[in-house]
């Protein structure tokens, strides 16, 4: 049976990769990222895992190592945070577009400058358009499940495309927490061999990686776009799935006390279990609060947003990323998109905080709310505003 | 012969837009890239092959007399032959459109 541990986020990825016995691990370290692989490389030179550890120079040759051995049919894992994922910035569309079953666990990271490691979605967000399939974990249960059921997910068949795991650097890759570890047997056959329909072999000749002139470029780009749309409704099967044998299920979204809620929280990343909490001190002071956990980014739970806020006054969408001289946080900016054009649209407010390691209490989310309140009885006009900063 | 690529609808492209067609890039025509083609003097022609040996394409064949011609499909139009050839005996003409 299933182990309680105590341990890290990191760890509890670096389980969940032992468990999927991947084949290959090219990763570069990185703060606050570090663990997951320093985990590794020691499970596989301790003989517990039976993988090739490719010690690489860098994020864009581990990125590019693992397209590599994804393409010969492999099962690769990757980790990385922060820099190292801009490093890697522009192989990521081509193991996407490519539609290669890489994992990788992203611990998020500020970007600089100034210099930075800790925590924020940043880096989350300048990957964004990258192809891949991009969710968070919020705790090192979920880091653990959700590592497994990605290899799951992007290795279906039907799916074929990478998948980017997010935790907040440091506040869910170094906590120690409890959580249950899954024994190999356990898994039955929830994660078959990998199967890569068209990997690289002298006998089948394949042309991978070719160039797409304007003649067939658009056809290629739609091609993907909506084979990543098709891959949500396996995104939630496989999470049902794992919920029918395992016991816990996921949800592209995860709604908190949003039935009668006049006002919505919408945000993503491990902060949201502090706002839960403010959720219910505010609710005791007899206002209508309710909080959506965004699980899923790419792709989008467009409908199941729309509703989880349908009959909402407010949405008040709290991230750690800014979009310097948009018009509101990337956060926001989609929730926004995705709300135009209802029949009753809520009025969205936007704030901004929690970036570079800053931490965020509960007292912040319950002040959140208040300011919320003052914008809207006050009519103030605002896009985004930053919080829990100096001056 | 598979489709030409210009022919493929977006529900068309392989997963991962492979090529499942082993040396297919021999369809490929780089003739339309093309503003210039080579025309040879035959009374200059010598026979050396030097114009076979420098084009980058490689699109220039042996005809059964011996003499070298290019293959159009292919003729980017690049003047290398020209430039290269040691009895001046290809002249770039431009191609009307």
């Amino acid at each position: 049976m299933a182990r309680r541990v105590g341990a890290e986020g990191s760890f509890a990825v670096a389980d969940a990769v032992r468990l999927a016995d991947v084949d290959v691990v090219a990763a570069y370290p990185i703060t606050p990222q570090t663990h997951v692989v320093e985990r590794l490389s020691e499970m596989v030179a301790e003989g517990e895992l039976n993988a090739n550890y490719m010690y690489v120079e860098s994020e864009h040759s581990a990125i590019s190592a693992c397209l590599g051995a994804a393409a010969v049919g492999a099962r690769t894992f990757t980790s990385t945070a922060g820099q190292g994922l801009e490093l890697m910035h522009e192989v990521l569309y081509l193991v996407s577009s490519m539609r290669l079953p890489v994992v990788m666990a992203v611990s998020d990271r500020a970007l600089s400058g100034p210099l930075n490691v800790w925590g924020d979605h940043s880096d989350v967000m300048a990957v964004r358009d990258v192809g891949w399939i991009q969710y968070f974990v919020e705790n090192a249960q979920e880091a653990h499940d959700l590592t497994l059921c990605a290899f799951r997910i992007a290795e279906d068949p039907h799916v074929l495309f990478p998948v980017m795991v997010h935790m907040d650097g440091f506040h869910v890759s170094h906590v120690v927490e409890p959580y249950f570890v899954f024994e190999r047997d356990e898994l039955g056959d929830f994660l078959p061999a990998p199967q890569y329909p068209y990997p690289l072999d002298p006998n089948r000749p394949v042309t991978m990686g070719a160039f797409g002139p304007p003649a067939v470029y658009a056809e290629c780009r739609k091609a993907q776009d909506v084979a990543i749309n098709r891959a949500y409704g396996k995104i939630v099967e496989v999470w049902e799935e794992f919920g029918r044998r395992f016991g816990r299920t996921y949800r592209p979204l995860e709604t908190y006390k949003t039935e009668d809620a006049e006002t919505v929280l919408v945000a993503i990343g491990s902060f949201n279990q502090m706002a839960a909490v403010a959720v219910d001190r505010v609710r005791e002071k007899g206002r209508k609060v309710g909080l959506v956990r965004l699980r899923l980014w790419r792709p989008f739970p467009l409908q199941a947003l729309r509703e989880a806020v349908q009959n909402a006054r407010e949405v008040i969408v709290f991230e750690r990323a800014m979009t310097y001289g948009g018009s509101a946080g990337p956060l926001c900016t989609e929730v926004k998109s995705a709300l135009y054009g209802l029949n009753t649209m809520p009025r969205v407010l936007n704030f901004i905080g929690g970036l570079g390691g800053r931490d965020m209490s509960v007292r912040h989310y319950e002040a959140m709310f208040d300011r919320a309140r003052e914008i809207v009885d006050k009519g103030i006009e605002l896009q985004y505003e930053t919080i829990g900063v100096r001056g | 012969m598979a489709k030409k690529d210009f022919e493929l609808t977006w529900q068309e492209i392989p997963v991962g837009n492979i090529v499942l067609e082993p040396g297919n890039a021999a369809e490929y025509r780089t003739g339309d890239w093309r503003s210039q083609r080579p025309v040879v003097d035959r009374s200059k022609c010598v026979k050396c092959g030097i114009c076979f040996s420098f084009c980058p394409e490689p699109c220039i064949v042996k005809d059964e007399e011996g003499y070298y011609e290019a293959e159009l499909y292919y003729c980017k139009g690049c003047g290398i032959c020209a430039y290269e050839c040691p009895k001046g005996a290809i002249t770039m003409v431009q191609e009307e459109h």
